[in-house]
């Protein structure tokens, strides 16, 4: 026990209409690598939300000790003061400060407030050093790539004396070379007394670095595993983290496939503010009737910008390549063309580009196409409660009244608001971008039942999302995508989430053997 | 008891500001003697206002669109200025002069929301070019002078009366047969939309609530109408008022532009991606403030029978002001026609009011800037308890 740094003990913490921790126990050795894993959604960054401060105390039920003393913290600098720093997957950097300003920002070097640039520059060079940094401390952080973003996130901890770092999906953005950079740093670390919690979706990367491994799942805690003994397998940890049964997760539904509705070839985006960046590179896809296809793919490959793109070149520039319905070349340059072209498509971020959080229900869900409630100038509002009550019981939305204001609304229940605004403008093609995030897993299997039942009805969908056992569970065909390209397709029956992993790597190494 | 007190918190915000405003001239009623609501002052109190209440309602649409405009001052003055050079110096048909003058405002509004909408420079800029863009042209046409006074045609928009067709008589009975019909054009309006709603097995109101409602509305409109009619009767300018009420509330609330101007202002991303043409209405808005404030401009004139070069100075902060008392929300999205009215008219009732009691002009800014503090105040404190 005395050799514990960090003990969380009975940690639950509950959103309106989900528990997102229950009962969740975590011990973190003096200097050890602690690996958190388990799927999206169970739970383990809110648990780091709630050791570092940012749901303060009182917010949660349970204990937090740090190096033996009980802890309550109010806020991020209650527990950075003790040496507890956490780097988020989005980093928390001002693009357009220098990387030396950055490494301080919150902890100017300054004497009776004016600041001390000398002292400023030597000591940031030092911390770069430490971290193996190499560029000028006056480089703004804009100029550099996102793996030495990281570094200067990590320079900046270090220069708050920490003594427990931290890290949430560091590599998830990192290319090869530089997640291998960052893991090695981690045990340097280790070997000055630091110790770290690393979150983290890759395993073969935890079981490369870490002591021990705590698994959540569904917002508990699992087991935790000691890695000394050396008889850690990967098949166990993954059964640790889905657990269940994953037929029982997807309901059944009859597939009837029809002719081919949807046809992209050749589609190129280049992104919005770095012209020369490719985004998405020669994407040539196709749809069929009744079909559900998947996209599968890490985060950063290029998923959204191509649906973004697609759907009324709502995302990027240069936009280049054909999109066919039925044979015929559709227009698809602004939104309220591809909505009559029968597209939909339905955010992976409801809450910034899917809902008005301030208006009520109704509105919301006839926005897409209030043409077709009104009658020469004036909106049929008597219509629109009509068509709208018709969602809120057939999506079965838990609400007060459609009249709610959607930011009133539990996550599940906004994203079926989302869903139904979509079905409101009677698309052909629905592309579904992360459908699920961040709602439990009840209204998951709804979404899932409303999917196949779409599909039934002959519409067709394109399922984009991170969490393979769902693209598994509820497609019918995947593509895999990586660095905005398509690098495989599969039959789902045929699929298994090693063998779309596999697809990914291989393409990884593929590039890296080209460049070099 | 529960019902009633939901429909009292979810009114709040816009019923508040009208309670209140009943209560300011309640208050002004009993400290001024009675002088407030004599038909005399009444009728100076909707003639002083009108171009505030005028640009009010193009700022709202503004404001619910998430900009802002501060150059509404400015672009009245520049009107004003150039239909006194065009009647007085040119001798245009004054008839001819309102309609340009109509057009160039909404050119000039036009004008600023396409370097809002489409360059993409915060309006807050661009109108701050333009209050500096049109003072300044406004003292380069009437080269520093004043210039009037206007043909008695012209003044007929702000000094003018409708007239009595059955005159004779101490009261004006045209007033009066006015707002008989006009009253009972609004019962009969929303007498129809609950019959429809019930129809349909909907939520409505209670009949108590309906008739109660309708009364105090046919009450406050028969009153106001028989103060003026013992005065001078309806003055045109209120009756160019109560249209473009009638217009824009229609336009907000029940057509598709309404709609997605309020979408636009909620969330702009959001309803760029539900095919929201959004670069499109906020261009419009623009227009159409420009538009309101060249009518304003005009109605300003022709009160004053002369066009000045300070004219129309600090416009903009009534006018902005008089949308956030009435509860619009400085994010957008939020907000309502007759709310920016009521708000402008409780700014109007405290200057005049104040006024009366002899309250210097210093007092009366910093009044009626700690009204509109609190009044925004109201608003997020009601937010953060929702």
């Amino acid at each position: 026990m005395s050799n514990a740094i960090l003990e969380m003990h009975n940690i639950t913490k509950a959103f309106p209409g989900v528990k997102a921790l229950d009962d969740v126990n975590l011990t973190v050795s003096h200097g050890e690598i602690h690996a958190l894993v388990g799927e999206n959604g169970a739970g383990k960054s809110t648990l780091m939300k709630v050791l570092s401060g940012i749901y303060p105390v009182g917010s949660y039920e349970g204990d937090i000790y740090f190096r033996g003393e009980e802890c309550a913290f109010r806020d991020i600098s209650d527990s950075e003061k003790l040496g507890i720093v956490i780097i988020h997957q989005e980093l928390a950097l001002i693009p357009f400060l220098s990387i030396a300003e950055n490494i301080f920002l919150g902890n100017e070097q300054a004497r009776h407030g004016v600041i001390d640039w000398h002292t400023t520059h030597v000591k940031a060079k030092k911390l770069m050093d430490k971290v193996g940094l190499q560029e000028s401390p006056d480089v703004l952080v804009t100029n550099v790539g996102v793996g030495k973003q990281q570094l200067v996130e990590i320079a900046k901890a270090l220069s708050k004396e920490v003594k427990l770092l931290i890290l949430d999906e560091p590599t998830a953005t990192l290319n090869e070379s530089e997640s291998g950079k960052l893991l090695q740093l981690l045990l340097q670390f280790k070997e000055q007394g630091i110790s770290s919690i690393l979150i983290s979706h890759k395993l073969n990367e935890v079981e490369q670095v870490a002591d021990s491994i705590t698994i959540l799942r569904d917002g508990a805690t699992v087991e935790t595993l000691d890695c000394k003994n050396g008889d850690i397998s990967e098949d166990h940890i993954i059964f640790g983290m889905v657990g269940r049964d994953l037929t029982h997760r997807f309901p059944k539904r009859t597939v009837d496939i029809g002719k081919k509705v949807l046809e992209v070839q050749g589609w190129n985006v280049y992104h919005p503010l770095h012209a020369a960046r490719k985004v998405v590179d020669d994407v040539s896809l196709n749809l069929r009737e009744g079909e559900v296809l998947g996209i599968a793919g890490l985060m950063g490959s290029g998923r959204t910008e191509l649906a973004m793109s697609l759907f009324g070149h709502s995302y990027g520039q240069n936009i280049s390549g054909t999109v066919k319905k039925h044979e015929t070349i559709i227009d698809v340059s602004t939104v309220e063309r591809a909505i009559r072209n029968g597209l939909a498509y339905v955010t992976e971020d409801r809450k910034t580009f899917g809902l008005i959080l301030d208006q009520d229900i109704k509105n919301n869900i006839t926005l897409t196409n209030l043409q077709s409630v009104t009658n020469g100038l004036v909106i049929d509002q008597n219509q629109e409660i009509l068509h709208c009550r018709d969602f809120k019981d057939k999506l079965n939305i838990k609400c007060s009244s459609i009249l709610q204001k959607t930011v009133n609304l539990s996550g599940g229940n906004q994203q079926k608001v989302v869903l139904s605004k979509w079905l409101f403008a009677n698309p052909d093609i629905l592309i579904l971008d992360e459908p699920t995030r961040g709602i439990d897993v009840g209204a998951k299997f709804e979404i899932y039942t409303i999917i196949n039942k779409l599909a039934t009805e002959g519409k067709s969908i394109i399922v984009i999302s991170s969490e393979l056992p769902e693209i598994l569970g509820v497609c019918d065909r995947i593509y895999i995508m990586n660095e905005g390209r398509i690098v495989g397709e599969m039959e789902a029956k045929e699929a298994s989430q090693e063998k779309i992993m596999k697809c990914i790597m291989q393409q990884a190494e593929e590039l890296k053997h080209g460049t070099s | 008891m529960g019902r009633l007190k939901n429909i009292i918190q979810g009114n709040i915000r816009q019923y508040g500001m009208l309670v209140t405003l009943i209560a300011i001239m309640l208050f002004f009623q009993i400290i001024t003697d009675g002088i407030l609501l004599k038909p005399l002052n009444i009728t100076n109190l909707i003639l002083q206002n009108s171009y505030i209440l005028i640009m009010a309602i193009g700022m709202l649409l503004v404001i619910v669109a998430g900009h802002i405009d501060l150059s509404v001052g400015s672009i009245a003055a520049f009107i004003g200025a150039t239909a006194a050079v065009m009647i007085v110096n040119y001798q245009v048909n004054f008839i001819v002069t309102i309609l340009s003058c109509l057009l160039l405002g909404f050119a000039i509004g036009v004008w600023q929301g396409f370097w809002i909408a489409y360059i993409k420079i915060p309006a807050f800029i661009v109108t701050l070019a333009g209050m500096l863009v049109f003072r300044g042209l406004t003292m380069v046409i009437l080269q520093g002078a004043s210039v009037g006074p206007f043909p008695p045609g012209f003044q007929k928009i702000s000094s003018g009366f409708i007239p009595d067709i059955f005159a004779g008589s101490d009261l004006h009975i045209t007033t009066l047969l006015l707002a008989v019909v006009f009253s009972g054009a609004l019962i009969y309006l929303d007498s129809r939309k609950r019959t429809k709603r019930l129809q349909h097995g909907f939520d409505t109101s209670s009949v108590s609530m309906f008739l109660a409602k309708n009364c105090l509305i046919t009450a406050a409109i028969m009153y106001l109408c028989y103060l003026l009619s013992s005065y001078k009767g309806l003055p045109n300018v209120l009756v160019i008022l109560f249209v473009l009420t009638i217009i824009y509330t229609f336009i907000t609330t029940q057509t598709v532009y309404g709609r997605h101007i309020f979408a636009l202002g909620g969330n702009e991303k959001a309803a760029k991606l539900s095919g929201v043409k959004t670069n499109r209405m906020v261009l419009l808005t623009f227009a159409n403030l420009g538009l309101l404030s060249a009518l304003a401009g005009l109605v300003f004139a022709a009160r004053l029978n002369v066009a000045t070069p300070k004219a129309g100075t600090g416009f903009e902060l009534d006018v902005i002001a008089a949308c956030f008392i009435g509860g619009a929300s400085a994010t957008g999205g939020i907000g309502t026609v007759i709310g920016a009215l009521v708000g402008a008219l409780v700014m109007g009732v405290m200057n005049n009011g104040m006024s009366i009691m002899g309250v210097g002009i210093d007092w009366q800014q910093a009044i009626k800037g700690m009204v509109l503090l609190f009044a925004v105040f109201f608003d997020v404190y009601n937010k953060s308890k929702n």
